[in-house]
């Protein structure tokens, strides 16, 4: 029996109240970004809308819960942006979206930082026990992708550094159920053959760090072959898959000469489209992948927005958790 | 294929002493007078007894203002400064029925953008921005540009819910920014600008912004001057195609980076008149009238004089104000003297003459 569990990659917009207090506090230019030590004022600002955010989730009925990760204002790059031995240069295009980060030129080792740790706690403490807690943090790969090594010296090396890095800050984190690793430049930018075979290595060294269900959530289109390939190497609980994209044919086509793991997340709502789709479109596409994937008798899916959800307006952001919620709702159990 | 090119020769004023003309212009926006957010925020509050004619008034004077600023600084064709529109897709998904609006989303760090959703077929209703143009020609004593924000970046910065993809919806958009022109130059506009910055961030279609320029043009005089505005990209990735393009001049920004693309332009030869970006609009130290001669200079590596158009990179609206008009006041110098160095045989062109 396939268990369905309605939840997100994080990374949600910011309650419109928020964006006008924090713009107002923090300012709107380069300098003013986060820096990891932020006036009491800002903690608390950011503390009522994740309070905000964790409520829009158990209203929605989510069966995980994010903390939100509205602090990321470099979104998936974050970690690094907040690090000592970061520098934060120039502005950078995040991937093919109309939205820019800082991008972190790394200049000094890679030590923990305790950051992502402390707000899952915060996140915690609003809801304890009443629903599994699901932690998110960048893939080793898109971490590095995304950054500039002027440190660690070569490609393999830096990506080892990160993925420790990351794994140090699982390290820390309170206990969780789930773990989603968002690596979208596995399709936006592929390893190049020589980091290929690095890339499951770097998700397992993260990946070890904690008992939760590892997710390695991929978006913005299809992998291509030989990355899924190299990717099966990695000893996780699911790939998150974008149906969205128009090649999700490309997806199918990997999954069934290639393989898939035991659970799979499915990103099944466009997280970058105002057009909020009905439960039963969101698991007709579910149900799309997995009846084309008939060897594969999947544990758990997991039933996602393809994309973090900053891109869209507030209401659309929660009308899409509903969706998802409902959609995992509709028929709980079902023979996949 | 281009258009006319040559109509630019309506825009030289009567009294240009020298024999070279440089085609002085801006891009569009240019920074707010600060009351006039202080009256905008007034107008929202209903307790301030402020209502929409003293609005409109102000909307105004804030046009007047900046058009007169525009002729001070030595320009030969002007704009109003965009004082009335906020934000270049807001502004006219405001005025296009199909599309709503749900809130603001991120563009980064704590700058937002109510991005709009397309959620029905696109259709034309008032005009968009023939009151702007009016007044603004009104009081100008300079030929008006009017800058439209293009159909492809209308399609790209909204959220599509109703059309299969942005191609089809950037062709209907294109067809209302025809009609929006047809308007436009019943009215008397001479001088049209589309930008389209989403271009840069998409090279790989280009093709349709070929076919909505086809569209835009369709039924317009050749002697009304049309310019196409494209920022902040790879200009290989579009060029030579954009050579295909039925305009009348191509608008680059490279300033920003020195010149480092300047050569992507010169094979082949460059067919449309090219309107050069020569003064920084990110940078708020203002360039001198020799280092803005020097930037004019590496634009006749492309074209020949008659065919160079100069103006800022880009919209100046993020500088502060002083600092655009000594920006457009010193690239208006730098234009009057190269042209002299011209005349004077001081200048040589490396651009092929026709």
């Amino acid at each position: 029996m396939t268990e369905l569990v309605a939840t997100t990659p994080g990374l949600f917009p910011l309650p419109d109240w928020a964006k006008s207090e924090l713009s107002e506090l923090k300012g709107r230019q380069k300098v003013d970004l986060i820096s990891g030590d932020e006036s009491d004022q800002v903690v608390s600002a950011y503390g009522r809308a994740r309070a905000e955010v964790v409520d829009d989730q158990f209203d929605a009925g989510l069966d995980r819960i994010v903390e939100g990760q509205l602090r990321w204002d470099d979104m998936i790059a974050h970690p690094l942006a907040v690090h000592d031995n970061v520098e934060t240069g120039r502005i950078s295009r995040y991937y093919d979206n109309n939205n820019f980060y800082r991008n972190p030129r790394v200049v000094g080792e890679l030590t923990p930082s305790g950051d992502v740790a402390a707000d899952l706690s915060a996140a915690l403490e609003l809801f304890d026990d009443a629903a599994p807690l699901q932690a998110v943090l960048p893939g080793p790969y898109s971490l590095t992708d995304l950054a500039t090594d002027e440190h660690y010296g070569d490609d393999r090396g830096f990506l080892s550094a990160v993925a420790d890095f990351l794994a140090d800050e699982v390290e820390s984190f309170p206990s969780h159920e789930t773990l989603f690793l968002l690596e979208p430049s596995l399709v936006a930018n592929p390893p190049n053959d020589d980091l290929a075979a690095a890339v499951p290595e770097a998700v397992d060294v993260v990946a070890g760090a904690t008992d939760a269900d590892v997710v390695v959530h991929t978006y913005f289109g299809a992998l291509d072959e030989k990355t899924y390939a190299h990717l099966m190497d990695a000893e996780v609980a699911a790939f998150g898959l974008d149906l969205v994209a128009d090649d999700r044919e490309q997806t199918v086509y990997n999954a069934v000469e290639y393989g898939v793991t035991g659970d799979v997340a499915l990103g099944v709502a466009d997280g970058q489209n105002t057009l909020v789709e009905s439960a039963e479109t969101l698991r007709e596409r579910a149900e799309w992948f997995t009846e084309q994937v008939p060897a594969a008798d999947f544990g758990t899916v997991y039933l996602s927005t393809n994309t973090e959800t900053f891109y869209l307006p507030v209401n659309r952001h929660r009308a899409k958790l509903s969706a998802l919620a409902t959609a995992a709702g509709l028929d709980r159990e079902v023979v996949a | 294929m281009v258009r006319n090119p040559s109509n630019r020769t309506q825009f030289r004023p009567d009294d240009h002493d020298a024999e070279h003309f440089l085609l002085t212009t801006v891009v569009g926006s240019y920074p707010k007078p600060t009351w006039l957010s202080t009256v905008k925020e007034l107008s929202e509050d209903s307790g301030a007894a402020f209502d929409d004619a003293a609005l409109a008034e102000a909307y105004d004077d804030a046009a007047r203002v900046i058009t007169h600023e525009h002729e001070r600084a030595g320009l030969d064709t002007v704009v109003d400064g965009e004082m009335r529109r906020e934000e270049m897709v807001e502004y006219f998904a405001h005025r296009i029925p199909g599309y709503e609006f749900n809130g603001p989303v991120k563009v980064w760090g704590h700058n937002y953008f109510d991005k709009p959703s397309v959620v029905s077929e696109v259709d034309y209703d008032e005009p968009w921005l023939l009151d702007e143009f009016e007044f603004t020609a009104s009081v100008a004593r300079k030929p008006v540009k009017v800058p439209i924000t293009g159909p492809y970046t209308l399609a790209r910065w909204s959220f599509n819910e109703a059309y299969d993809d942005t191609e089809s919806l950037a062709y209907d958009l294109a067809d209302l920014v025809n009609e929006e022109v047809k308007g436009l130059v019943d009215a008397g506009a001479r001088y049209v600008q589309i930008d389209e910055p989403a271009l840069a961030t998409t090279p790989d279609d280009h093709h349709i912004v070929g076919e909505s320029m086809e569209r835009i043009v369709d039924g317009i005089s050749e002697n009304v001057r049309i310019c196409l505005h494209v920022c902040y990209g790879d200009y290989s990735r579009i060029y030579p195609e954009i050579n295909d393009f039925p305009i009348d001049e191509f608008d680059v920004e490279l300033c920003n980076d020195g010149y480092e693309q300047i050569d992507v332009f010169r094979n082949p030869e460059f067919e449309p008149d090219l309107a050069l970006g020569v003064v920084d609009v990110h940078d708020a130290e203002v360039e001198s009238v020799a280092e803005i001669k020097r930037n004019i200079q590496q634009g006749l590596k492309v074209v020949s004089p008659d065919r160079l158009t100069v103006s800022p990179d880009c919209g100046v609206k993020l500088l502060p104000r002083e600092v655009a008009y000594q920006k457009i006041a010193n690239m208006a110098q730098a234009a009057r003297e190269v042209e002299a160095e011209l005349d004077a045989g001081e200048i040589e062109v490396a651009a092929p003459q026709r």
